[in-house]
C-alpha cells in the first residue's frame, strides 16, 4: 500500500464537514448582541433602499399648517405624522427614513475610499524597505496624532462644506487605521512559509502582494471596515451638526440635529429621533463588528 | 555521474541590531559550507537549531544571496541575475504543512502557480492537465483539485506541498524537515513517497533534518553542522557507523532509540548551544566537548582527513 | 499505592459540526513511583484527558467519568476552589512550549516564588531559599543570578528547566509532562529527560509522560498506554510493548519507525486518524487495519485481558496459544 499512487483517505464519511460559511455563521450566532446588531443593520438597510416606497411624505415637503406637531401618542399629535413634524412642517418619519439613505451612502463610500487607500498603503509599507516603511508609518502617525474631527473640519474648510467633501475628509482621517492594520497583517504573513515558497516559485512583487498575501490579511480588515462604517456615520453626523457636512435641506441625521438645536426645549422630538436613529445604527454596527471579529479571528475560534 | 549542485565555501552573514548610534553586530549564520549533490542522491544536513541548516536552504533555493562562496546549479554559476532562469531547477518543501500552503487558494491554483509564473506560454488547459497528473503522482485523488487546503490532514497537505514543488520538474528538491511535523504513521507514508519519487524522477535531495533515525533511512551522504559550520562530512555508513567528531557522537548517543535498553550509557553534553552572536574562538564545540584541550579553545580546526571532521582529536 | 485512578473517562466537545468525542472511555491508573507514558498521534486525546482531569478545559467540553480520584479524593464535582488546592500542589503539569509557558513580564524568581507563596504559605526568606534550591535541583548554574532573569533571556532548554522547577516547587506527588521535549533540540532533550527521571527517582513521585515519540517512551517509561482516536487501545510494560505489541495499531506504528526499517520502503499505515467527520463504526482502527474483517467494521471490539495488553481489539496480534 506504500506505492506512490496510493490514495490516502478511504475512511467512510459519516457526518459532513460544515462549509466555511456555515461555520462562520455558527460562531457569529454565538454572540447574541452581534445577531441583534445584524438584524437592526438589515432593517435600516431595507429602510434605506425602499425609502421612497415606505415614507409617507417627501422629505422636503413643507406643510406650513402643521409645524412642530408632536408625535402621534402625545397630546395634539396625529397619525398623519407618526413622529411629528419639524419647525418647517416636514414629516419627521419621512426625513428619518431618507436620512438612512444618506447614512448608508456615507458609510459605504467612506469605507471604500479609506479601505482602498489604506490597504494599498499598508501593503506597500509592509513590503517596502525599512526607510520607505518608516516614512509611510511616520506620516500615518502624524495623521493619527491630530484629533480626527478637528482634522476633518480643517479638510472640509479647505475643500468647502458639502456632503461629498465631508466624506473625503473622513475617509482621509480613517485611513491610517487601515494602513496600520494591513501592515501588521502583512508583516505576520510575510514570515510564513507559503510566501517563501511563492518566492521560490519565482513570484514577483505585485503577485506576492495581491495574490499571495493580501487575501490572507482580509479578516481583520473586514472587521475594521464594519467598525469604521459606524465611525463614518458618526463623523458625518458630527460634521453635519457643525454645519460642515450635508447642507440643509438634505435630510441627513446630523444636519437635522443641527437645524433643530433651538427647539430642544420646546419640541423634544425634533432632536431626539435623529439622535436615537444615529445611536441605534452605530450601536448595531459596532455589535455586529464585534461578532465578526469573534467569527473571523482564528485565535478565538478554538474555544 | 551527473552533478546537480556544487557549493564551494558558501557563507551567509547577517547584520543585526545596529540603531542610529550602535554598530550592528554580525551573525555568521553559515560559513564554509562545501558540498556536491548528484542526481538521484540525497545529501542530509543534520544539526540542532541555530546550526545554519535553514540558512543553507535559503541560499540553495535562491531566496538569499550568499555573502561569500560560489554556488553552481545544473552547471551554471548562480548569481542574482540568473536566479529567474534557474528557478525551475530547485524547489523546496517546508516543515510545517499548515503554514506552507496558502489557505485562500484551491489546491489546483496552488499547484498551477509555479507554471503561471515560469511558463507564461502554457495554456490554462495544459496547466490543469499537469496539475491533475501531479495530484495523482503524489497519491491524492482527482476530486482534491478543487478543494481548499484546510480540508486536508497534515500528511495530505505535505503531499500537496511535494506536488507543488515538482510542478516545474526540478532537478533538486530542498526538503526542510519534511516529516518532522507529521504523525508517525503519516511520516512513513511521506518518506516512502519521497523515496519513490526520487527513484522515478532521478531527483537530487538536500534533506535537512534533526531526526537522525529519519536521516539514517533516507540519506546517501551526511553533513553534520554545528553553529553554522560543517563539522563532519561523509557517507551515511561512515558518519553513523564510525562518527569522528565528538559532536556527531554525542548527537547519535542523545537520539532516543526504540530498543528499551536500560544499560545504555549516554554521552551527556554539558551546557547549551552558544548564541550565534558570539561564537567562541577556537573550535565552536569546545565549551561543551568532554575532551577539549587548550589547543581546541585557541585554534579552530578545519575539516580534515579522508572522512573529514573538524576536530583536532577526532574519534576512531 | 494508587495515586491517580480514572475509569471510563469521556470528553465531548461541542463544535460547529455537532458533538465531537475527543476522549472515549479511557482508564488511567498511576501508582506512586510510577512512570506512565501515554503515546499517541495528534488527535488521540492524550492531552485532553489530562486537561480534563485538571479542570482546564473550556466550557464547550462535557466531561464524564465513572471514577476520577486522586489520592482517594474524588475529583468529580469538586468546586473550582478546592480543585485548585490539589492542582499546583499535589499535582502539577509542564507543557510543550517552555517559551510560552512562562510569563514574559515577570522574572523567573517571581514566578517560582508566586506558587510557593500561594500553596506553601512560606515567608519571604524561606521562599527565596527554596527558589534557589529548586533551580539548583534542576541543574541551572548560578541560581541566585538566574532568579533575576526574565524568560526571554533564557534558551528553550533553560526555560524548560525553570518550568520543571516551578512544577516541583510544592513537592507534587504527581507530575504530568505534556510533550516536555518536543520543542527542544536532541542534545537538550536528552538532558531534560535525564533530569525528569532522576527527579522522579529521588522524590518517588508519579510521572505521566505524554509524548508521540516512541524513542522517548522506550528510554524513559516503565508502563506505556497507547491511545488512538480518543481510545486507549493497549497498555503494557514498556519492554513487552516494544517486543510484543498486541494491538495491530501499536504493531504497525512500531514497524513504521524508520529506525526499525529493514528495507528502503517503510511499512506504512494507510489512511489517516479519523477526525470528527469520518468516525467509522465498530473498531476505530478498522479502516486502516490489515487484519480487519466485517466483525471489526460492525461491532465495537472488546478489551482483552491484561496478558494481552488490555488491547481493544477483536483479534489481538502476538497472542500465544492458550491465552486468547
Amino acid at each position: 500500500m506504500a506505492d506512490v499512487s496510493s490514495s490516502t483517505n478511504t475512511t467512510p464519511t459519516t457526518t459532513v464537514r460544515p462549509g466555511r460559511f456555515k461555520e462562520f455563521w455558527r460562531y457569529f450566532r454565538e454572540n447574541r448582541g452581534a445577531v441583534i446588531g445584524f438584524y437592526v443593520f438589515i432593517f435600516f438597510l431595507i429602510v434605506a433602499i425602499f425609502a421612497p416606497l415606505i415614507s409617507p411624505f417627501e422629505p422636503s415637503t413643507q406643510n406650513r399648517g402643521a409645524t412642530l406637531v408632536p408625535p402621534a401618542w402625545q397630546d395634539g399629535g396625529s397619525w398623519t405624522y407618526p413622529l411629528g413634524t419639524d419647525p418647517l412642517g416636514r414629516d419627521m418619519l419621512s426625513r428619518l427614513i431618507y436620512g438612512a439613505r444618506y447614512s448608508f451612502l456615507v458609510g459605504t463610500i467612506v469605507v471604500i475610499l479609506a479601505a482602498t487607500g489604506g490597504i494599498l498603503t499598508g501593503l506597500i509599507a509592509g513590503f517596502a524597505p525599512r526607510w520607505l516603511d518608516t516614512i509611510i508609518m511616520r506620516i500615518m502617525d502624524i495623521i493619527l496624532s491630530i484629533p480626527s474631527l478637528l482634522l476633518a473640519l480643517v479638510l472640509v474648510a479647505i475643500l468647502g462644506p458639502s456632503l461629498l467633501n465631508a466624506m473625503i475628509a473622513i475617509a482621509i482621517v480613517l485611513q491610517p487605521h487601515y494602513v496600520r492594520l494591513t501592515r501588521a497583517a502583512v508583516m505576520t504573513e510575510l514570515s510564513k512559509d507559503y510566501v517563501v515558497s511563492a518566492r521560490v516559485a519565482g513570484a514577483k512583487l505585485p503577485r506576492l502582494m495581491f495574490v499571495t498575501v493580501l487575501p490572507n490579511c482580509l479578516a481583520p480588515i473586514i472587521v475594521q471596515a464594519a467598525l469604521s462604517f459606524s465611525n463614518a456615520i458618526l463623523d458625518v453626523a458630527a460634521l453635519g451638526f457643525l454645519g460642515m457636512g450635508a447642507q440643509p435641506p438634505t435630510p441627513e441625521w446630523g444636519t437635522m440635529l443641527a437645524e433643530s438645536r433651538e427647539f430642544i426645549l420646546r419640541a423634544w422630538w425634533v432632536v431626539t429621533f435623529p439622535g436615537v436613529a444615529i445611536l441605534t445604527t452605530v450601536l448595531a454596527i459596532n455589535l455586529m463588528g464585534d461578532g465578526l471579529r469573534d467569527a473571523l479571528d482564528p485565535k478565538l475560534k478554538r474555544s | 555521474m551527473n552533478t546537480v549542485v556544487t557549493a564551494q565555501n558558501l557563507a551567509r552573514h547577517y547584520e543585526v541590531g545596529g540603531g542610529l548610534f550602535s554598530k550592528p553586530s554580525v551573525v555568521k549564520a553559515l560559513s564554509e559550507a562545501s558540498f556536491t549533490i548528484e542526481a538521484g542522491k540525497t545529501l542530509a544536513v543534520v544539526g540542532e537549531s541555530g546550526c545554519g541548516k535553514s540558512t543553507l536552504a535559503r541560499l540553495v533555493t535562491m531566496i538569499e544571496e550568499p555573502t561569500a562562496g560560489t554556488l553552481n546549479i545544473a552547471g551554471k554559476d548562480v548569481t542574482p541575475d540568473n536566479w529567474d532562469t534557474l528557478r525551475d531547477t530547485v524547489q523546496i518543501v517546508f516543515q510545517d504543512p499548515y503554514g506552507s500552503l496558502n489557505l485562500r487558494h484551491r489546491v489546483g491554483a496552488i499547484l498551477e502557480e509555479p507554471l503561471k509564473i515560469n511558463r507564461p506560454d502554457m495554456s490554462a488547459k495544459e496547466r490543469q492537465a499537469k496539475a491533475r497528473e501531479m495530484i495523482e503522482l503524489v497519491g491524492l485523488r482527482p476530486e482534491h483539485y478543487d478543494r481548499f487546503p484546510h480540508m486536508f490532514s497534515g500528511g495530505q497537505r505535505q503531499r500537496i506541498a511535494v506536488a507543488r514543488a515538482l510542478m516545474l520538474e526540478p532537478k533538486l528538491l530542498v526538503l526542510d524537515e519534511p516529516v518532522s511535523a507529521l504523525d508517525l504513521s503519516i511520516q512513513s507514508q511521506v518518506l516512502n513517497l519521497l523515496l519513490d519519487l526520487q527513484e522515478r524522477l532521478d531527483l537530487a535531495y538536500l534533506f535537512i533534518s534533526h531526526d537522525l533515525s529519519v536521516v539514517r533511512h533516507v540519506a546517501d551522504d551526511v553533513v553534520v553542522m554545528y553553529l553554522g559550520r560543517p563539522v563532519e562530512f561523509g557517507s551515511k555508513e561512515a558518519v553513523f557507523g564510525n562518527p569522528r567528531h565528538p559532536y556527531t557522537k554525542a548527537l547519535l548517543s542523545a537520539t532516543p532509540s526504540t530498543e528499551p535498553n536500560p544499560e545504555k550509557k549516554r554521552i551527556k553534553l554539558e551546557g547549551e548551544l552558544p548564541s550565534p552572536l558570539n561564537i567562541p574562538d577556537g573550535c565552536p564545540f569546545a565549551p561543551r566537548c568532554w575532551k577539549a584541550k587548550s589547543k581546541c579553545r585557541e585554534q579552530r580546526p578545519d575539516l580534515m582527513g579522508e572522512h573529514p571532521a573538524a576536530c583536532w582529536y577526532p574519534e576512531g | 499505592m494508587t495515586l491517580l485512578n480514572i475509569r471510563n473517562l469521556s470528553v465531548d466537545f461541542d463544535t460547529a459540526g455537532g458533538q465531537f468525542r475527543a476522549v472515549d472511555g479511557v482508564d488511567i491508573t498511576v501508582n506512586e513511583g510510577d512512570i506512565l507514558s501515554i503515546v499517541g498521534e495528534s488527535g488521540s486525546g492524550k492531552s485532553v484527558s489530562m486537561l480534563a482531569m485538571m479542570g482546564l478545559l473550556p466550557w464547550t467540553a462535557t466531561i464524564t467519568a465513572d471514577e476520577m480520584s486522586f489520592d482517594g479524593v474524588d475529583l468529580r464535582g469538586m468546586t473550582a476552589k478546592s480543585r485548585r488546592k490539589v492542582i499546583g500542589r499535589d499535582m502539577s503539569m509542564i507543557f510543550q512550549e517552555p517559551m510560552s509557558s512562562l510569563n514574559p513580564c515577570f522574572t523567573v524568581g517571581f514566578q517560582i516564588k508566586e506558587s510557593l507563596r500561594i500553596h506553601m504559605k512560606m515567608d519571604r526568606a524561606a521562599r527565596h531559599r527554596r527558589a534557589v534550591e529548586l533551580l539548583d535541583l534542576v541543574g541551572i548554574p548560578d541560581p541566585e543570578k538566574r532568579l533575576k532573569a526574565f524568560p526571554h533571556q533564557m534558551s528553550g532548554g533553560m526555560s524548560q528547566r525553570v518550568m520543571i522547577a516551578m512544577a516541583l516547587a510544592c513537592k507534587p506527588r504527581l507530575l504530568i509532562a505534556d510533550e516536555p521535549t518536543t520543542a527542544l533540540d536532541v542534545t537538550i532533550q536528552a538532558q531534560i529527560l535525564d533530569l525528569l527521571t532522576d527527579l522522579q527517582k529521588e522524590t518517588g513521585m508519579g510521572l505521566i509522560l505524554i509524548t508521540h515519540d516512541m524513542g522517548v517512551v522506550a528510554e524513559t517509561a516503565q508502563r506505556v498506554q497507547v491511545q488512538y482516536a480518543g481510545q486507549k487501545v493497549e497498555e503494557q510494560e514498556v519492554r513487552k510493548l516494544f517486543a510484543e505489541p498486541h494491538h495491530p495499531y501499536t504493531s504497525a506504528l512500531l514497524a513504521a519507525l524508520p529506525e526499525r526499517a529493514t528495507e528502503r520502503h517503510l511499512p506504512t499505515i494507510p489512511g489517516v486518524v479519523p477526525g470528527q467527520y469520518d468516525r467509522p463504526e465498530g473498531c476505530l482502527f478498522s479502516p486502516r487495519c490489515r487484519f480487519a474483517n466485517d466483525t471489526c467494521r460492525k461491532t465495537d471490539p472488546p478489551v482483552q485481558p491484561p496478558e494481552l495488553g488490555l488491547a481493544r481489539c477483536h483479534y489481538p496480534v502476538n497472542a500465544k496459544e492458550g491465552v486468547a
